[in-house]
């Protein structure tokens, strides 16, 4: 907490500089692998580059987008496209709302987080909940402006130049690069945790994140995100006040 | 459906941003009002903790693309080595791990591609799709 007691004079453009080198950590270098092989399951499903360019600024949340083109290339109807997009993208909210304490100082307009949110994802989320503790409170909005704002108009080119140039990968390649990210989520939620029920929820949200998968595959990650993440505050709620009892 | 004129477009600015933004929006509405110190922050933590986690444990349970057809034993044997090296600790304890995890995984992708094959390793030509039954 040094950080907020002792703020250091810097520039807002300081900050978001700061933010935009975030282009090239891991978490960015291992995001926009991803979006190479989003841009060849496009060319291979024969989406205009156009298009997947335009998703890509608009969605921006991969999971999300994998969805829209499923649903475009069966020719589902808008509003079932809709009720699939939305039903997945449920998770931004608590994700933004666990974010936004962290960053907002008192004179920090909404307007201001509003259109900021839009680049939130889970890899921004990830990245913005390890580092911004070591921002100084009055810079860390400028500092996620910087990482989230570069990190989605990057991608944004990346698609456009991946489409088509990698349109396949050997096996070894592909799978390799989809593994990527779940080990490093995994990595990156261990590291940045500073409460012991990011733990627990972690633990408990893999484990019904399989069961429901199997049970009820089409609302898995929202049940086994409300039922896991509430039963791990419950339970590590329960622990803290046999502990502050003693 | 059709790729030409507007309407992928509208269909993608309905279906896609207005579908994932409005849940972005609710949650600068809602994390504005939350206290940092509040127990309530606590579950909206630990709820959108347990939702990266379920989506982390489908890619690894249930992998779309290339590695749909590999054995969970592998999947779940590089995460188990990735997490010894992790645990192991040191000052790139992110990168070892992670890396430990990828090779174990190449290396099982390898033998269970030679495997198939019968012959020579086929890993760096696209390998056929696998014949129905």
């Amino acid at each position: 907490m040094t950080a907020e007691t002792a703020p250091e004079p810097r520039s807002q453009t300081h900050w978001f500089l700061l933010g935009m080198r975030g282009l090239f950590s891991l978490p960015a270098v291992i995001l926009m692998l991803s979006f190479v092989g989003f841009a060849a399951f496009t060319a291979e499903a024969k989406v205009p580059v156009e298009q997947v360019m335009f998703m890509t600024g608009m969605i921006w949340a991969l999971p999300a987008k994998v969805i829209l083109v499923g649903s475009m290339l069966s020719g589902a109807h808008v509003a079932t496209a809709f009720i699939a997009v939305t039903l997945s993208s449920v998770r931004m909210m608590p994700m933004v709302a666990s974010l936004v304490p962290e960053i907002r100082t008192r004179r920090t307009p909404t307007w201001l987080l509003l259109i900021l949110s839009h680049f939130i994802a889970i890899t921004a989320w990830v990245f913005a909940m390890e580092r911004v503790r070591d921002v100084p409170r009055q810079g860390r909005v400028a500092f996620f402006a910087g990482f989230g704002v570069t990190l989605t108009l990057t991608n944004i080119v990346l698609v456009g130049l991946a489409y088509g140039a990698v349109a396949e990968f050997p096996p070894l390649v592909s799978g390799c690069l989809f593994f990527l990210t779940p080990v490093y989520f995994l990595t990156s939620i261990w590291i940045s945790a500073r409460h012991r029920v990011i733990y627990w929820a972690l633990g408990v949200g893999l484990a019904l994140g399989w069961f429901f998968a199997v049970v009820a595959p089409q609302y898995d990650i929202l049940l086994a995100g409300l039922i896991g993440g509430t039963l791990a505050w419950w339970g590590e709620r329960l622990l803290r006040r046999r502990e502050a009892r003693r | 459906m059709s790729f030409d004129g507007l309407w992928p477009y509208l269909h993608i600015a309905i279906a896609g941003w207005l579908a994932t933004d409005i849940w972005r929006w609710a949650g600068v509405l809602v994390g504005n009002r939350i206290d940092e110190k509040s127990e309530l922050l606590n579950w909206v933590r630990a709820v959108a903790t347990a939702l990266v986690a379920a989506v982390i444990a489908k890619m690894i349970f249930f992998p779309t693309g290339t590695l749909e057809t590999s054995p969970l034993w592998l999947r779940l044997g590089a995460v188990v080595a990735g997490a010894l090296v992790f645990f192991l600790g040191g000052r790139f304890r992110q990168i070892s791990g992670i890396a430990a995890a990828m090779a174990f995984l190449a290396a099982g992708l390898a033998i269970v591609a030679s495997d198939q094959s019968g012959e020579r390793p086929t890993l760096w030509r696209r390998s056929k799709p696998p014949a129905t039954g």
